[in-house]
């Protein structure tokens, strides 16, 4: 199997959001970034898939800066064969933008089995550009996928919605979005780590098309009013009650 | 005259609430730009709640009808929506549900643009469309201009509060010719009749690892039960994590975002993952046995103290309010 997994390097959620100078984005001085989360689901399948079939490449894709290399040095590590870094001095807005970028890249190495990518990314919440490339390579796709079974070509998906779970299928060869659920991520073994500094690498710089979202400012979100302690225990119940009712009319 | 679309749900056969959030937030958009919205519904036959949607502001309600449209089709809806968007839309507006997450992508790529996505405010300046989204796990706002044609959004649920601003909503069935596509729903497992989602819920009740083991989720149940069908019972990632409730009830980071008019917070300390699914919510209500922990500091009301004597009490309170 020939897979491709999309993968992005994000700020971690933990990390104090400051605007940076340009009041636009963020200010990463002291930021600690990661694999996207949901990346990570992408890339153990991917490795779980190559390995059941006993034969294949995953080949790992990211956009961004140069530090990116880093994000993709770690899915070398859990067992990814090689990696492009299509590189950019920032990420775009514009998920479209992104999305066009991946699917030249993609068309130019493929044909693939399987295209693998994240739900969304933890950082711009965008949940776009996975079923963007599939557009542009006119191919099936399944988002957000939480269950996962592939018999011969076909796909079988499961897919949470409100109040259900709804099961999906499609052919291969077709591009996923993972969510958590669908697998167990492996860490980096020491030996992976090791083998993850020879394995290849290509450094791309791509040059992206305008985009249709401008990011015109970014700010702390509006503070919430200061709530207050009620009261302590049981006793307070009744209090609240009529504060829900009566202040915040919530009841 | 400009034309907003706005893509409403249906499930069974039946608009979604989330439907008439999409129309108030196109009705907005197109009061503030002079136009007018058409509302599309996408069946295999007539939808029941169709004929709702002029009370929130639809000029008109479109239904787009194909034999693949009995369930959702990723594909046919995309390319039946961005068909009709081609036809001269200024603004597509969907919802930033399950679906609609899957679907508004997929339309933007085949109109060749951007996507805006999860908006939880939409303004216009000087003719520009403007919208706000939440990004860094709730910690910052970006505020974007959407200079597509047309320009695509999604905006996410609960926050478009349903106002009626009734207009004519002439309603009318368009067939279309679609394929049957690739990408096919086979079965729709439905969760316990009559329950919630938390995604959905006007009232959510969250319960962390202070509830100490799975089998005392029952007081959440029951006072869940108290406010009779318009609450749902959330969880923490901890809890998740260590298989007491199902994934699908998780609010979080890595669950779901809900922003409910009122979240009662129940043994949850108040992690940053915590907090990124639910801090747009209305009002909200911790219950902690730990008065320093974090999710005072985003909570309306905090109640300090024991919970297993605190959720009783207010289920009591609410029954007799009842």
């Amino acid at each position: 199997m020939k897979i491709a997994v999309c993968i992005k390097r994000v700020a971690d959620s933990e990390t104090r959001v400051k605007t940076g100078a340009d009041g636009k984005s963020l200010d990463d001085a002291g930021v600690k970034f990661i694999l996207n989360p949901y990346d990570e689901f992408a890339v153990e399948e991917a490795l779980q898939r190559k390995e059941k079939a006993g034969a294949g490449e995953v080949v790992v894709v990211a956009l961004g800066g140069a530090a990116a290399q880093e994000t993709i040095r770690t899915a070398l590590a859990m067992g990814a064969d090689r990696g492009i870094l299509l590189q950019v001095d920032a990420v775009p807005a514009d998920g479209f933008v992104t999305a066009q970028a991946i699917a030249n890249e993609l068309k130019a190495g493929g044909p693939w089995d399987l295209v693998l990518f994240g739900k969304m990314a933890i950082d711009d919440y965008n949940s776009q550009v996975g079923p963007m490339v599939a557009e542009l390579l006119d191919l099936p796709c399944v988002t957000a996928v939480s269950h996962l079974t592939i018999e011969g070509a076909t796909v079988t998906a499961d897919r949470e919605i409100e109040g259900a779970i709804e099961v999906v299928q499609c052919p291969l060869p077709a591009v996923l979005t993972t969510d958590k659920g669908v697998n167990e991520p492996r860490y980096p073994a020491l030996k992976g780590i090791m083998a993850a500094k020879k394995k290849p690498l290509d450094v791309k710089p791509v040059t992206l098309a305008a985009g249709a979202i401008e990011v015109l400012e970014m700010t702390p979100p509006p503070a919430r009013k200061e709530g207050r302690i009620v009261g302590e225990g049981a006793a307070a119940v009744p209090e609240l009650v009529r504060l829900l009712r009566e202040e915040a009319k919530v009841l | 005259m400009t034309t907003i679309l706005a893509v409403s749900e249906q499930r069974d056969g039946a608009l979604r609430k989330v439907s008439s959030e999409v129309v108030t937030g196109a009705r907005r958009i197109a009061d503030a730009l002079g136009a007018e919205v058409e509302a599309l519904v996408l069946a295999s036959g007539p939808a029941s709640g169709a004929d709702q949607l002029a009370g929130f502001g639809a000029d008109r309600v479109v239904t787009l009808t194909a034999a693949a449209f009995k369930q959702y089709a990723p594909e046919g809806y995309a390319q039946a929506v961005a068909e009709r968007a081609k036809a001269g839309a200024a603004v597509v507006v969907c919802a930033a549900s399950a679906q609609g997450k899957d679907l508004a992508p997929r339309i933007a790529a085949k109109l060749g643009t951007g996507l805006a996505a999860d908006v939880t405010d939409v303004m216009v300046d000087g003719g520009a469309l403007m919208a706000i989204r939440p990004v860094y796990a709730g910690k910052a706002l970006l505020k974007v201009k959407l200079t597509g044609k047309p320009a695509v959004l999604s905006l996410r649920p609960n926050v478009f509060t349903p106002v009626q601003r009734p207009k004519a909503g002439a309603l009318s069935t368009v067939a279309v010719s679609v394929p049957a596509g690739r990408v096919t729903v086979k079965e729709i497992k439905a969760a316990e009749a009559g329950a919630l989602d938390v995604a959905e819920a006007p009232i959510v009740i969250s319960g962390g690892r202070g509830l100490k083991e799975p089998a005392n989720f029952k007081i959440l149940e029951d006072l869940a039960h108290a406010f009779g069908g318009r609450a749902a019972v959330g969880a923490s990632r901890a809890v998740v994590d260590a298989g007491w409730r199902p994934h699908a009830d998780q609010v979080g980071q890595t669950g779901k975002t809900v922003s409910p008019t009122l979240y009662l917070a129940v043994g949850i300390s108040g992690a940053i993952q915590h907090l990124a699914g639910m801090r747009t919510s209305k009002v909200i209500v911790a219950i902690n046995k730990d008065k320093d922990a974090p999710i005072f500091k985003v909570a309306d009301y905090g109640v300090v103290g024991d919970l297993f004597e605190i959720v009783p009490a207010l289920t009591a309170a609410v029954k007799s309010h009842a």
